[in-house]
């Protein structure tokens, strides 16, 4: 019987396999960053250990890092950062601070450099790291405990997930994007549906999406509660890789390409579980609730706790709307917003602020609107084509990077009771700020809702 | 990592669903360094709640959380079961887990037990008719018990007997540091290096 693209990568990485136990998986890549990494510093410290392989691991500054230049104000934050910057020069880790050209958000950086390759394992103290399965690897997120123990071994012990298709037939229709895709399964199969499985995301809609795209469809795999997405190699991923600074060059190329070409599931291969969507009937997604599998269509109104049959699904959708101030039955279009948020691991790329751009030239916004490239390289670039000349003529805020709103542990927060349009990933009660409330949506729906003040898609503008 | 064998207590029954690591431990207390007095932070945008279970003196003291289905879901911040074992729980107990929050708690000692949805309902009746209830997890049986009731669950052989014996992960495989060698012999020669 043929494997699965995740049977394929997970087999070539067992270090060792014993009746009874966890695999042992070697990882390729480790990313490390302030929040997740003190703890296990110094774990490694008190046992008198070292890390295996720095060359295999990179740190980054982004979850407390202010958006605007200057020092960190906050006491805390600070010893945090500093925190990394002493373990990074002790045991000799590739640090990228802030201010410097490489920095950026975790998930952001792998990708840019090009460290992010199909078929290969990565991890990080921090669940959006399934964002690298785009490549046709197998990412997730670790504790800090797994993240003391791959810096000690360079090896997690683990079993295999079940194996998760999701298969998403036709083409997406003109303005519905990645995050709607991703909004959309979440919505269906629940923010438990992928527990215990790695999904693979197929067929012609994916196949048509850039990398970007598929990096932001993998990151949110987690909200949908799988251990990692991932889709299969091909030669839009061949073609983002070529030239980084870490991606293969000259014969290793040619060597790394024919075995990437491998890395996909064979045709009488199965699934432990087949999803099934239909492209053709997905629209612009938002949230309206305090979990990402509370989503519908733009179009759609505040449902009532009542029409869910479920027991514990209604008390949910009732918490929600109590949480987030709304009423059943009003029009998702009609709700207005105080802040819009653009950046994130999910859609923080330059692809996603190009798209935003477009769609903000000429005109003015009415809310407070953030815009955060993922990282310095991405921030950079939007210079270069002018992208920002675009945000601020508009009256939008650009700002330096890192995770800024995505999670209040900087100062870009949220009051009591403010409510945001968001392009993050979470809209968790108190995620943006304790009391904030969010709906998450595309970039091209942030940039909308911004124009208008009211949740708002291109289309109705 | 404490040993667990077998554990008896009071229980506390939380009426959600969907407890995700950021209601756990909201994300402004990730920005310690250290691994304690994150007890204070754990739940706390709900303790500001005067109705929120944990500030009901009638559990003071319970050891065992009883939750709605899909706790832990969301952030890897490990600092979620440092929260509630700083907190005094040693067990939590659920329909299903978060993956990343489940796996933290059995590398720190934390005992997930995943019961069907309506004994979890079941036990969460009993204690609030009887909240000095008390309730056994007994890992070696793979059993929850109280009040005449035993539910068994399932844990997979090797954890259990890892938590039974409070093993140290990181000093198991260090064990099989050659294996660990060999292996990094054979990988790819275009993978790429950080440096």
């Amino acid at each position: 019987m043929g494997r699965t693209l995740a049977e394929k990568v997970w087999e070539q990485h067992v270090v060792r396999r014993a009746e009874g136990e966890p695999d042992l998986l070697y990882i390729d890549l480790h990313l490390i960053h302030e929040v997740t990494s003190p703890q296990a510093f110094d774990g490694l410290r008190l046992a008198g250990r070292t890390v295996r392989r720095p060359d295999l691991t990179i740190a980054t500054e982004d979850h407390n890092v202010p958006t605007v230049r200057g020092p960190i104000a906050d006491p805390v934050s600070k010893a945090q950062v500093e925190t990394l910057r002493k373990n990074a020069a002790e045991f000799g880790l590739r640090l990228h601070p802030m201010g410097d050209a490489g920095q950026g958000v975790v998930h952001i950086i792998g990708p840019q450099f090009g460290l992010t390759q199909p078929g290969m394992t990565i991890v990080c103290g921090d669940s959006h790291t399934s964002t690298h399965g785009a490549f046709g690897g197998i990412a997730f997120g670790i504790g800090t405990s797994e993240v003391e123990h791959v810096l000690a071994t360079q090896t997690l012990p683990a079993y295999r997930p079940k194996t998760m298709a999701i298969e998403v037939a036709g083409e997406l229709p003109a303005g519905v994007t990645a995050k709607d895709l991703i909004l959309a399964i979440i919505a269906k199969i629940g923010t438990g549906g992928g527990q215990g499985y790695i999904v693979e995301y197929r067929g012609e809609a994916v196949r048509k999406l850039s990398m970007e795209g598929r990096m932001t469809v993998c990151n949110m795999s987690i909200e949908a509660g799988a251990r990692a997405g991932m889709i299969a190699p091909d030669e839009t991923t061949f073609a983002y890789l070529k030239g980084r600074p870490h991606a293969p060059s000259g014969e290793a190329w040619d060597q790394a390409v024919a075995y990437w070409e491998t890395l996909r599931t064979d045709d009488d291969a199965v699934f432990d579980k087949v999803v099934e969507i239909d492209a053709a009937s997905l629209a612009p997604y938002v949230t309206w609730g305090t979990n990402p599998g509370q989503g519908l269509p733009l179009t759609e109104t505040v449902p009532d706790p009542d029409s869910f049959a479920d027991p514990t699904a209604k008390s949910s959708a009732q918490r929600a709307l109590e949480y987030m101030g709304l009423t059943a039955g009003t029009p998702l279009r009609e709700i207005e917003v105080d802040t819009v948020f653009m950046g994130s691991c999910t859609n923080g790329r330059i692809e996603d602020l190009r798209a935003a751009a477009e769609i903000l030239r000429g005109r003015q916004v009415r809310t407070r609107t953030l815009v955060v490239p993922g990282s310095m390289l991405v921030k950079l670039q939007a210079e270069q084509e002018g992208l920002h000349e675009v945000f601020k003529a508009a009256g939008a805020e650009w700002r330096e990077a890192g995770c800024s709103m995505c999670l209040g542990m900087n100062p870009d927060t949220l009051q009591p009771g403010e409510r945001s349009a968001s392009t993050s990933n979470r809209n968790f009660e108190g995620r943006q700020g304790k009391g904030g409330r969010t709906h998450l949506v595309s970039p091209q729906v942030a940039a909308a809702t911004a124009v208008t003040g009211r949740l708002t898609a291109p289309a109705d503008l | 990592m404490d040993a667990f064998t077998t554990h008896t207590g009071t229980a506390v029954p939380l009426r959600r669903s969907n407890v995700d690591t950021d209601q756990i431990i909201p994300a402004v207390w990730l920005k310690q360094v250290s691994r304690t007095g994150f007890e204070r932070g754990l739940f706390a945008a709900w303790r500001e709640d005067p109705a929120f279970v944990l500030n009901d003196a009638t559990y003071d003291g319970a050891s065992i959380l009883v939750s709605g289905p899909d706790f832990g879901t969301g952030s890897s911040r490990e600092h979620a079961v440092w929260a509630l074992q700083q907190y005094g729980f040693r067990v939590v107990i659920a329909a299903r887990f978060g993956d990343i929050f489940r796996n933290n708690s059995t590398k720190m000692g934390l005992l997930p037990v995943v019961l069907p949805g309506d004994k979890v309902e079941a036990l969460q009746d009993a204690i609030e008719a009887a909240p000095d209830l008390q309730v056994t997890v007994d890992l070696g049986a793979r059993q929850v018990r109280w009040a005449g009731e035993s539910v068994g669950f399932e844990i997979d052989d090797y954890t259990r007997w890892r938590l039974m014996e409070g093993l140290d992960d990181i000093g198991l495989t260090l064990r099989h540091a050659e294996d660990v060698a060999a292996y990094e012999n054979g990988r790819q020669p275009w993978l790429p290096t950080t440096v």
